[in-house]
């Protein structure tokens, strides 16, 4: 019966094609602009590393005092010196660290110009930590990192500009007149928001090409691309080895904790190696640490902008809007039937049938709602520009999962929509019909 | 049959009670043709919509083929519409936005029939009528006695058990409704029960009984020697 009820769906929408256009418009604009603000919000505030975001956490030490700290919050990074001291301590079972850099590329040959590159310096334990793909190769070992080896890993893209595709494990790249053998490839990966690096304003940025050993970095005197917080009260001294053993706070951390207990023991260890600093004379203050995890850490940040929460919001609540304009409509398509209802409750319909076939018909009616609205959401990703900044307008992409929900939206929505309607034309009396007819 | 027992039907407001029938009594028995005659207000369509389990009733039994229906829930009720009763109006009631084929095919669908079965009911049962070549014709694109013998055919493809027609002739002119009354008594020839309700004495003569209705109570025509029909007067049986 599903069959024969859609197909008398079909023929209800040309009936009255003023009517059929009325709601078909007002459920594709309801639909079109919940999707499109839809599209743009899971972009922006989904679980950028599902399955694992509970289990890493940055981490966080206040290196400037109650008199000159964020409201009693830690900088967002760490200095040099605290990151690097935490990772020798090895107190997590996975840590991580790094900071962002732009390395000039000399292609081989004389065939390009030399361009910048987008990366970062860090460690292995990145690349499992944040469970990063690989197309060729792998990261680099643990011993490359103590050894501060010239290696490094590049993304798909960078491997597809500079080696056209093919698998580049042992090959050299130069960067910043250094070179570098290449011992893996990763395949596409570009987490949004940027969760690792929060802190140099990376949320939404353009993915990265290469990384290399943080020590290594360090060693070449490669300069932080990222953002670099000296505080106001913060004498940094001159030259740099001073930046590097000052107070300037420029590397992010990240370590990984399998479970609540092992993140309240890091915590401890945490405080205590803040106390430590502060029997030393370098803090005057009490310990103030603090351990985020991910999804934390991107509330903390504010990552998701309030517009595009807003901007939900009101599409969601015009949709509703569109919805309850719809029920009249609806409302009326179905009591002009009343004397076909009579006739089929007469011919043996049960209450039931008159449910399942106008409900069906609606549903129809949101079919054809979705398909409107799929066009106008496709045509609306050109203009979301208009609300957002440009790298997050960039993230609103019309993919088979959008393309689906809008879909099943319109279609259900419509169908909650037509249950009064359905209700009242299931209640037509078909003596009463039939002797008025 | 049809056979209702000290039925009642109280239509009830705030106001007032209205009997529409009252202590009403009659038996169809199978095969019968039985024309439902009264005046205006007398409870006829009452009393057909209740047979067609279209109404409830307030009091009293009915009894179809066998079966008390009064404690029966709606599916149930639709269910023995579907299967046993076949109805003709007066107003023809087909869908508009269906075809001759599409009209017919609606109460088969209801009962689960496959595709190539219906399909051979409607096209049976419009040969019937004589419409087999109008099946993709809309009941826009038809007179008033073919539309009427659409919902004749409409009414047998299903096989019913009970016919049961509301002034079925009461919207066409008299050459066409000759053709409808010839049609119906074909059909009871073939071993129909018929309950008709009419208006017209012509009509309710070629009926083999006449069942009166006044007040909501039946005046049996058969006992009431002001109403004699022609079969009575011929000695024909009567069921």
């Amino acid at each position: 019966m599903f069959a024969y009820y859609f197909q008398l769906g079909l023929r209800s929408l040309r009936r009255n094609p003023a009517l059929t256009a009325l709601m078909v418009m007002a459920i594709g604009f309801g639909v079109a602009a919940s999707m499109i603000t839809w599209s743009v919000f899971r972009a922006v505030s989904g679980d950028p590393i599902p399955g694992k975001s509970g289990q890493l956490y940055t981490v966080l030490i206040d290196n400037r005092g109650p008199q000159y700290n964020d409201k009693g919050e830690p900088p967002e990074a760490l200095t040099y010196t605290d990151a690097t001291a935490l990772v020798a301590a090895r107190k997590a079972a996975h840590q991580t660290l790094l900071f962002e850099v732009a390395p000039s590329v000399l292609p081989e040959g004389n065939q390009s110009l030399p361009f910048i590159a987008h990366g970062y310096a860090t460690n292995t334990d990145f690349f499992g930590m944040f469970e990063v793909p690989f197309e060729f190769g792998g990261a680099w070992r643990a011993s490359d990192d103590e050894g501060r080896a010239a290696v490094a890993v590049i993304s798909h893209a960078l491997n597809q500009q500079l080696f056209n595709g093919a698998d580049s494990v042992g090959r050299e790249i130069t960067m910043d007149r250094h070179t570098y053998r290449i011992v893996g490839v990763t395949a596409h990966w570009d987490p949004k928001p940027r969760f690792y690096d929060l802190f140099s304003g990376n949320a939404f940025g353009d993915p990265v090409q290469v990384y290399l050993p943080f020590a290594r970095a360090v060693d070449v005197e490669m300069d932080t691309a990222g953002r670099n917080n000296c505080g106001s009260n913060v004498d940094f001294g001159s030259g740099r080895d001073a930046w590097l053993h000052g107070e300037c706070v420029w590397v992010p951390m990240w370590v990984e904790l399998a479970d609540q207990p092992a993140a309240n023991a890091y915590r401890d260890f945490l405080t205590h190696y803040a106390a430590e600093q502060q029997r030393a004379g370098r803090f005057h203050w009490a310990p103030n640490v603090r351990l985020r995890d991910v999804n934390n850490w991107l509330d903390y940040k504010q990552v998701v902008p309030p517009e595009s929460r807003i901007s939900l919001m009101v599409a969601l609540g015009f949709f509703v809007i569109c919805l309850v304009n719809t029920i009249g409509l609806l409302l009326a398509k179905f009591m002009r039937r009343a004397a076909e209802i009579g006739v089929r409750r007469a011919l043996g319909a049960p209450r039931g049938e008159i449910y399942r076939q106008f409900l069906i018909e609606a549903a129809t009616v949101g079919l054809a709602g979705g398909v409107l609205g799929l066009l106008l959401t496709a045509l609306g990703m050109f203009g979301v520009g208009l609300l957002f900044e440009p790298q997050i307008a960039r993230l609103a992409h019309l993919d088979a999962s959008l393309v689906a929900m809008t879909l099943l939206v319109a279609v259900v929505a419509t169908v909650l929509a037509a249950f009064y309607p359905t209700w009242r034309a299931a209640k037509v009396q078909p003596a009463w019909q039939l002797k008025s007819n | 049959m049809l056979k209702m027992t000290h039925l009642s039907k109280v239509y009830r407001t705030e106001v007032v009670e209205t009997y529409a029938l009252r202590d009403f009594n009659i038996d169809v028995k199978e095969g019968e043709f039985v024309a439902v005659t009264g005046p205006s207000g007398s409870g006829k369509t009452t009393f057909l919509t209740i047979a067609g389990l279209l109404e409830t009733f307030s009091g009293g039994e009915y009894h179809l083929d066998g079966i008390e229906v009064s404690n029966l829930n709606d599916n149930a009720r639709s269910k023995i519409r579907n299967e046993k009763i076949g109805f003709i109006f007066q107003a023809f009631n087909l869908i508009p936005d269906l075809n001759v084929f599409d009209n017919i095919e609606v109460p088969l669908r209801y009962r689960g029939m496959k595709a190539a079965e219906r399909k051979q009911r409607i096209m049976e049962s419009l040969e019937r009528v004589g419409l087999a070549s109008r099946a993709k014709h809309y009941p826009a694109e038809l007179s008033g006695g073919q539309q009427q013998r659409v919902a004749i055919a409409r009414a047998l493809a299903g096989s019913p058990r009970l016919l049961l027609a509301d002034e079925p002739t009461g919207n066409l002119d008299t050459q066409m409704a000759r053709s409808v009354l010839e049609l119906l008594e074909d059909i009871h020839r073939e071993g129909a029960t018929i309950v008709m309700v009419t208006h017209d004495p012509e009509l309710a003569a070629r009926a083999q009984r006449n069942v009166h209705i006044i007040d909501g109570q039946v005046v049996d025509l058969a006992e009431d020697p002001r109403f004699h029909p022609a079969q009575v007067a011929t000695g024909e049986a009567r069921g």
